[in-house]
């Protein structure tokens, strides 16, 4: 990476003298100004309601700025995030991210839901990366059970394979919009299509290519099919040529780098301030990975880098996750040598669910099956946190139980709801071209910001 | 309070809602740099919720209960803070000042249980209309259902 002085943007010296109800808007130097003030005084975030802007309409005066909305239907917002952006000229002042129209009330729902049924939920929340979502929601049910010690070997490095495969699968997805955001859209094929390799495997293991329901409370559903380990080998070896080729498509590209390098600069301080986790705090060059920092499953058993940045800008948070793919697969390398034989689910009659052909022989076996799939297994009341990485950050589950078999309350924190606060910071002071790789780079999946 | 769980250690503490701004700073002085997570929870039907021995006296369980969760990342280390927040005075202090990374997730529980936080910059309804009535998470909140009619299905 080439180093890039950028904390000063083209075009601010114009800009430095906007007025806004809020009175004069002064764009100071970026290391001037301390993230408390930035966020609450100098103004990267727009203050204002909806209504309140609809009545700014037909206002004249002299140095006027603009207010615009970008979204909730533009095809680099990533689904339906709406920005509002405050322009001056081709510069954005301030910006509000409006978000809450994926809102499903999924939350809610999974009050109604079993821990059974649970996972059929929250998979659909981040719709990029199902898996992690699902065994987030198995771990802190497991820990209410008092269970999380006791899962299979088997079972806790299928759960590892997955989750490494899903995030090497969200990272494609990622490089495919990045790219065409940027404007390669060959880029957009060329990551769909090893994407859907990845996810071809997911089919033939959980039966579908996304919101899986796979791992459950207390292992996973099924056990790996045959010829598994071949079909992942055939994934690692085709893998590393096609990452080359990116790298020659985008990364040594000049007109990639320009696009990219010194765009959306977001400052250790402030990614930590405003609780941003994953590439965007990594890009700042704080090394921070659940997986290594704070290992659940057998991440401690299992070599790899954490990759982080220097600048903090798009460009960075690019490579992270690039780099990312190559560190998940040395991983899923790792697991393949690894993989113990045995049970792939606990057997603990009250959670797991008996095999088909007990059902047919014994009475009590199908007492308990009905029994599970009916009513559900009670949690002891109690409350539980339980965070892991996902590859857009810290994802984490937050259950109450009442004792009874749903969830008193379930609340998931989902790291794109908490990292689009990085936003405004970001394209404080950028083009409105550099707003769409700033959106690009922070990588939300509105599914699991709005749930 | 630490509750155990097959090894893994959670460190939660209770903290009244008078001190609450007070800990998270010295929390925060103390090395808990970011706050990953702020929510709520309503207790309306699950009132029989057992407080540890040592803050039995200083804590009075009320209806909501704000629930954070700190971590230090150089410590490597989390902390879980829980708030009673009575139905009666449902609001609290922001946290914004001491994390700002709060905004979201603060606006997000006024949206959701309609506990107001004081010092707040922009406290308005984040994933519900602007306009909407009622706070859909709160247990008391009307949940409506359509019933389903399969046509032409054999019965």
């Amino acid at each position: 990476m080439t180093t890039t002085e950028n904390q000063t943007k083209p075009g601010e010296a114009e800009v430095a003298a906007a007025e806004t109800s809020e009175g004069r808007q002064e764009l100071q130097l970026r290391k001037d100004i301390s993230t408390k003030e930035m966020m609450r005084g100098s103004g990267a975030v727009l203050r204002m309601s909806e209504s309140e802007v609809a009545s700014l309409a037909g206002v004249q005066s002299e140095d006027q700025t603009m207010i615009i909305n970008m979204g909730p239907q533009h095809p680099s917002t990533h689904g339906v995030l709406r920005l509002m952006l405050e322009l001056k000229g081709e510069t954005v002042l301030r910006c509000k991210p409006v978000i809450g129209y994926l809102h499903t009330g999924m939350e809610k729902t999974g009050e109604s839901l079993s821990f059974m049924q649970g996972a059929t939920n929250v998979t659909r929340m981040d719709y990029a990366s199902p898996l992690n979502n699902e065994l987030v929601f198995a771990m802190t049910t497991e820990k209410l059970l008092g269970i999380d010690q006791d899962i299979p070997e088997r079972a806790v490095w299928i759960r590892m394979l997955l989750s490494e495969l899903n995030r090497i699968s969200s990272h494609l997805l990622f490089l495919a919009t990045n790219g065409m955001d940027i404007g390669a859209v060959s880029m957009m094929l060329y990551g769909l299509r090893e994407r859907e390799e990845v996810l071809r495997f997911f089919q033939k293991v959980t039966g579908l290519r996304m919101n899986h329901n796979f791992i459950r409370p207390g292992g996973v559903a099924a056990d790996l099919p045959a010829g598994w380990r071949d079909e992942v080998l055939k994934l690692l070896e085709s893998l590393p040529e096609r990452l080359a080729e990116y790298e020659i498509l985008m990364t040594g590209q000049p007109i990639w780098r320009e696009r990219l390098q010194g765009v959306g600069v977001i400052t250790r301080d402030e990614a930590i301030a405003l609780s941003a986790t994953g590439p965007i705090l990594r890009s700042t060059g704080l090394s921070w990975d659940l997986r290594r920092d704070m290992p659940y499953l057998r991440y401690d058993k299992v070599e790899f880098d954490v990759i982080v940045g220097s600048f903090g800008d798009a460009f960075d948070r690019y490579s992270i996750r690039l780099n990312e793919i190559r560190e998940s697969m040395k991983i899923v390398r790792q697991v393949l040598d690894a993989m113990p034989q045995g049970d792939y689910r606990i057997q603990d009659k009250k959670v797991t669910p008996p095999p088909r052909g007990r059902i047919d022989e014994s009475m009590e076996a199908l007492i308990h099956h009905f029994k599970i799939f009916t009513e559900g297994f009670k949690v002891p009341v109690g409350e539980a946190y339980v965070a892991i990485e996902s590859p857009r950050g810290e994802i984490a589950c937050y259950i109450a139980s009442d004792g009874s078999s749903t969830p008193y309350r379930m609340h998931v924190r989902a790291p794109s709801f908490v990292n689009i606060q990085s936003m405004p910071p970001m394209m404080r002071g950028g083009l409105v071209a550099d707003a769409v790789a700033v959106i690009s780079s922070v990588d939300p999946v509105l599914g699991e910001v709005d749930r | 309070m630490k509750t155990f769980s097959g090894g893994v250690v959670d460190d939660v503490r209770f903290v009244a809602k008078a001190d609450y701004l007070k800990q998270l700073a010295a929390l925060r002085d103390e090395g808990f740099e970011m706050c990953v997570d702020l929510t709520a929870v309503d207790y309306l039907t699950h009132p029989g919720r057992a407080l540890p021995a040592e803050v039995v006296d200083s804590i009075v369980l009320e209806r909501f209960e704000v629930v954070v969760n700190l971590l230090s990342l150089s410590q490597r280390r989390r902390v879980r803070l829980r708030v009673q927040v009575a139905e009666s005075d449902a609001s609290i202090g922001s946290a914004f000042d001491l994390y700002p990374g709060t905004e979201a997730m603060e606006r997000e529980v006024f949206d959701m249980f309609g506990i107001r936080f004081d010092g707040h910059p922009d406290l308005t309804r984040i994933l519900m209309p602007e306009d909407w009535q009622g706070h859909p998470l709160r247990k008391d909140y009307a949940q409506g259902s359509i019933p389903v009619q399969f046509k032409g299905a054999a019965s």
